[in-house]
């Protein structure tokens, strides 16, 4: 199964001061079964944001959605489960080809 | 010598001790160093001899240059987690832990971003100015086209320009302050492009159901009250809040340091003297640790922090010691100059001529 055509909207490949976007090798990732198209070695919130995902995992209690909020591996609100492993932080683990991540509930459950 | 931390200061510390002679190790929980000069896309302020017109990302390639000329060894993907007796610290890395002695350690952390809370701050889509600025700049991804900024200091002003630079839209910058809180300079960029910068006013709430939809808004009185009536809301899908930093100090807690609260820089900082040595006395500090400033005076803090640390290991003579600190110092000095660098001198100045330390020996 092939990405779906409408990703990468959120990408921003002309900068006025960084310049185009270096060329990248494309790998693909399974997110909750839905191939995503992603940039070697970019984080795994990168990806997700640039195909318009924005919510990464619900709460334990009371369900709700949480998403990015530091971007540095500090506060661990964008943890997911990748590859059977929960509460991985996602804006600071680079993707991999066939990499499975799945929408967290909670703590998550380890396979 | 370990150095805690790969941003401007640990880095300059770094490089002014390896020059010298010493055996310098930078260990930083990050894959790759420099900590957040990467994402400072903009010009430093300053005169040439403070680097200024160089952005940071340049900056971060001219130090690495220097660090890998003096022969200073990286650990990345390891982050400190305690600090013990005998200059011993407890390495976590990808593999496991281990125990790591030095001499001297020099704790340039940094600080990490306040959260500000109300109705609806979890959702997706509310994020640190920070997260923005490394989506954008790092990762070159947006995670929002429609943007409301929370608070006006330089980050809020400088995040929301490269935001328009990204190609997203700011809605607006509110401020609950009377006055912008940063440089006039960024402000009037902002201005300039059509950006409403709203002081006196602050978010109320957040809607949305899966994220952010939307934001509430609304102006406050003069003692910072909620004005009943003046509500407005914004078509937004991301908040950001820039509402200022707080040091990361716990290293130098766990150390046994002495320490002071100094709210105007970001609250509990470790108290040390104009050396950048605290009561620690084999633990120097340096950048936002030791109160919230810039990048560029955290380099120089850096410089002062290593070239000290290095003197007390008799590695450098006396004269040339004191004279390449004055240099420094009068750089610093320089940098805190103008309405807003002189509240820090001001602040900082204690600690770099107090007696604070004169009873530690």
């Amino acid at each position: 199964m092939a990405p779906a055509d409408n990703q990468d909207t959120m990408r921003i490949d002309d900068h006025p001061i960084l310049g185009a976007a270096p060329p990248r090798r494309t790998v693909t990732v399974i997110v909750d079964g839905e191939p995503i198209r992603a940039f070697e070695g970019e984080m795994i919130a990168a990806a997700l944001a640039a195909a318009g995902r924005r919510h990464l995992r619900f709460t334990g209690k009371h369900g709700q959605p949480r998403g990015v909020f530091c971007a540095i591996g500090r506060c661990t609100d964008c943890i997911m489960t990748v590859n059977d492993k929960p509460n991985v932080r996602t804006c600071v683990t680079p993707v991999q080809d066939g990499m499975i991540v799945q929408t967290q509930r909670g703590l998550g459950k380890w396979a | 010598m370990a150095v805690v931390g790969a941003g401007p200061a640990g880095l300059a510390a770094a490089v002014e001790a390896a020059a010298r002679g010493a055996s310098v190790v930078v260990i930083d929980e990050n894959s790759r160093p420099g900590g957040q000069l990467f994402k400072q896309i903009h010009k430093f302020f300053g005169s040439r001899e403070h680097h200024a017109g160089i952005r940071g990302i340049d900056m971060a390639v001219l130090l690495l240059d220097e660090c890998r000329r003096f022969g200073v060894r990286m650990i990345l993907e390891s982050a400190v987690y305690g600090i013990f007796s005998d200059g011993v610290l407890g390495v976590k890395g990808g593999s496991g832990t281990r125990l790591m002695r030095a001499d001297r350690i020099v704790l340039a952390t940094g600080a990490s971003e306040n959260a500000l809370t109300f109705p609806g701050w979890t959702l997706p889509g509310v994020m640190g100015a920070g997260a923005l600025q490394t989506m954008m700049n790092v990762h070159r991804v947006l995670p929002g086209r429609n943007i409301l900024m929370i608070g006006s200091g330089n980050v809020g002003l400088i995040v929301s320009y490269q935001a328009l630079q990204s190609g997203a839209r700011i809605a607006a910058v509110v401020e609950a302050a009377p006055e912008i809180g940063g440089y006039g300079v960024h402000a009037a960029k902002l201005s300039r492009a059509g950006v409403p910068i709203l002081p006196s006013t602050t978010v109320q709430r957040a809607f949305g159901s899966q994220s952010v939809e939307g934001a509430e808004i609304v102006a406050l009185d003069e003692r910072w009250s909620p004005i009943a009536g003046s509500e407005r809301t914004l078509a937004v899908d991301t908040i950001c809040l820039s509402v200022g930093l707080t040091p990361l100090a716990e290293l130098a807690w766990m150390a046994g340091c002495r320490f002071s609260f100094v709210p105007a820089l970001g609250g509990h900082i470790p108290v040390h003297d104009w050396n950048m040595r605290t009561a620690c006395r084999n633990i120097y500090a340096a950048g936002d640790i030791t109160g919230i400033e810039e990048a560029s005076t955290a380099l120089e803090e850096g410089r002062l922090a290593g070239l000290s640390a290095v003197q007390s290991l008799g590695l450098v003579s006396h004269g040339e010691a004191e004279g390449a600190k004055k240099d420094i110092r009068k750089r610093l000095s320089a940098l805190r100059d103008g309405p807003f660098g002189i509240v820090r001198r001001e602040l900082k100045d204690p600690f770099m001529k107090g007696p604070w330390l004169d009873d530690v020996p």
